[in-house]
């Protein structure tokens, strides 16, 4: 997949691609050519990547070769035990989990599944959680709490399904249950928005101590698309809604959404996804040992005044407590 | 009905009394407005219950004279500066206060119901689709916070088209927000009801909405998660008729109760009484 304002990216790397086959005997400047390319590729990548607007940010975070949740446990664990089933309904096949070690850190670790081939992709809904995925998620935290385990959640959904059956069966309850309950758990919880924040779909395991953010995700309450079908009564002209509605890890930091963005290599996460992963690894490390300092009952204190915090309106004379 | 309607457009209008009837939306049937107001605007003819405004249900729950409203002066904030193709938000908020005369899309306060002394929330669709925004979410805690100092029950009444856009991801974190004020009422052992109003929906209906301690709908509510029409286009099939109604809900395990606008006061105060065993 090709992103619109990467092509002259596209052209060089193409362009050192036909270089590379040829032979540096016969072509004595070569090495220099292809030298002077690589030089002129990191410096427009730069360019392109310091001036990106939020709409192309919304398509890097889509992007087909963007690492995926699947990408992210087998570059961060050294083990994993995926536990299925929310023991009501079914197994989801879009939200996942299981007992995880990241470092020396046993974790819970719960995140969305997108798949990448088309087979995957509908296997997985296309990343778009049912109830009974985010049922399956709380039953895990509770688990997790049960053992004394941190929570690590990793956000990359387009939205909650939007189904027949996923009404039927309370997608709205599901979704407000694991807000009430992650509100409460005795574990900290670390979310990492790594794709498609996409709105209570994303929140409905976004509860956390910590958000962390990658450079080019996105998180918003609204699809661009959808919101300029609606506002702008034109869905084509989601980059001015994008651009409205502040949904870049660089805004959400400045509004006190959260609280550390992740920073992805030159040309984005579908470029160097090992980097990506091993530098979302560390700063999931870096997170989990200060946050298993603080007793249980200040972590909940302090999870209870961050989101009261955000939006506040009004002064308050008190704190109250418990 | 055909012959009705030609003969009703060559009556002058002035042969009616102004104001004397109303028409119900959905059966279309004419009432006394007199007969039609005093029932909050129920239909008699086919219980349809209409939407009301914030001040006549707190007028229908609240005994007379005991309410008093708090942090009546919030108002939305734009943490965004968002701007549309129709203008700004600022605008259209301010809009929406000289319409309404509200300040915000919910009122809180406290009041008695028979007699029981609660902490009510009551959200007005006419405020921007009744949208969950900050000073929304703020209220709403704060309104939560309330009954956990003062140790009564919390009751919501909830009309929401789901989270305001203009605010973006920080109404959106609104959800969270009020969940967790929640929490606090639940780990109290205080009793959070909550009273789901027609319509319910997105942003609203997935927090604080659907985890009360009871869920109670009145009839023929529409509530849910995502919209019919966008959920439509994403299955590619028709859905029936009585999808996202109370009734359907109810079916499906959501709801403890439909009630009948009419007997919804009494009916809060009886529950009241089972739920309030420990604190009172």
């Amino acid at each position: 997949m090709n992103l619109e304002f990467e092509n002259e990216l596209a052209e060089i790397e193409e362009r050192i691609a036909e270089l590379s086959k040829l032979d540096s005997k016969e072509h004595p400047q070569l090495n220099k050519d292809i030298g002077a390319l690589r030089r002129k590729m990191k410096s427009l990548t730069r360019r392109i990547y310091e001036n990106l607007t939020p709409w192309d940010t919304v398509r890097i975070a889509r992007h087909h070769d963007r690492p995926l949740f699947k990408d992210f446990i087998a570059g961060m664990c050294s083990d994993f035990i995926e536990l299925h089933g929310d023991r009501r309904c079914g197994d989801d096949k879009a939200l996942i989990g299981g007992f995880a070690t990241i470092d020396k850190h046993r974790v819970m670790l719960i995140g969305m599944v997108k798949g990448r081939t088309v087979d995957e992709k509908v296997h997985h809904n296309f990343g778009m959680p049912n109830p009974e995925g985010y049922r399956k998620a709380l039953r895990l935290m509770k688990l997790a709490e049960k053992y004394g385990l941190p929570i690590v959640c990793m956000v990359d959904t387009p939205a909650a399904y939007p189904g027949r059956e996923a009404e039927e069966r309370g997608q709205a309850e599901a979704i407000a249950r694991n807000l009430t309950e992650m509100a409460g758990l005795e574990v900290p919880i670390v979310v990492v928005i790594t794709g498609e924040g996409g709105s209570g779909g994303a929140l409905g395991i976004a509860v956390g101590d910590a958000i962390l953010m990658l450079r080019y995700a996105v998180y918003s309450v609204i699809p661009p698309e959808g919101c300029a079908a609606i506002l702008w009564r034109d869905a084509e002209r989601a980059p001015e809604a994008a651009d409205a509605l502040k949904i870049t890890a660089e805004s959400l930091l400045d509004l006190g959404i959260i609280d550390q963005i992740i920073d992805e290599p030159p040309g984005g996460a579908h470029r160097d996804p090992e980097t990506t992963i091993e530098r979302t690894r560390e700063a999931v490390v870096e997170t989990l040992q200060r946050l298993k300092r603080q007793s249980t009952a200040r972590l909940r204190d302090n999870r209870y005044d961050k989101f009261a915090r955000m939006g506040r309106v009004k002064k308050r004379r008190s704190k109250s407590s418990k | 009905m055909g012959w009705f309607k030609r003969s009703a457009r060559k009556t002058p209008q002035n042969e009616i009394p102004e104001g004397l009837f109303a028409v119900c939306p959905r059966c279309k049937a004419h009432i006394y407005k007199d007969e039609y107001e005093s029932a909050f605007k129920v239909c008699p003819k086919c219980n349809h219950h209409e939407r009301l405004t914030a001040a006549e249900r707190i007028e229908l729950i609240v005994d007379k004279g005991t309410f008093r409203e708090f942090n009546s002066e919030i108002k939305p904030n734009d943490p965004l500066d968002f701007k549309d193709a129709k203008g700004s938000y600022r605008q259209k908020a301010e809009d929406a206060i000289a319409k309404t005369g509200l300040n915000e899309a919910v009122v809180t306060g406290s009041g008695d119901i028979n007699g029981t002394r609660a902490v009510i929330a009551v959200m007005d669709f006419r405020f921007l689709g009744g949208s969950l925004a900050s000073a929304t979410g703020e209220k709403i805690l704060l309104a939560s916070e309330h009954a956990l100092r003062m140790k009564r029950a919390l009751l919501i009444f909830s009309a929401s088209g789901g989270a305001r856009m203009h605010e973006g991801i920080v109404s959106l974190m609104q959800m969270a927000k009020t969940c967790a004020g929640i929490a606090r009422l639940d780990r109290a052992g205080l009793p959070y009801i909550s009273i789901m109003t027609d319509p319910t929906y997105g942003g609203v209906s997935a927090s604080f909405a659907t985890v009360g301690d009871l869920n109670i709908a009145e009839p023929g509510a529409l509530i849910g998660f995502a919209g019919r029409r966008v959920i439509e286009q994403t299955i590619k099939e028709k859905l029936p008729d009585d999808f996202q109604t109370a009734e359907y809900l109810l079916e499906h395990g959501f709801l403890d109760s439909i009630v009948n606008r009419g007997e919804m006061k009494d009916y809060l105060h009886r529950v009241l009484q089972y739920s309030l065993g420990k604190k009172v």
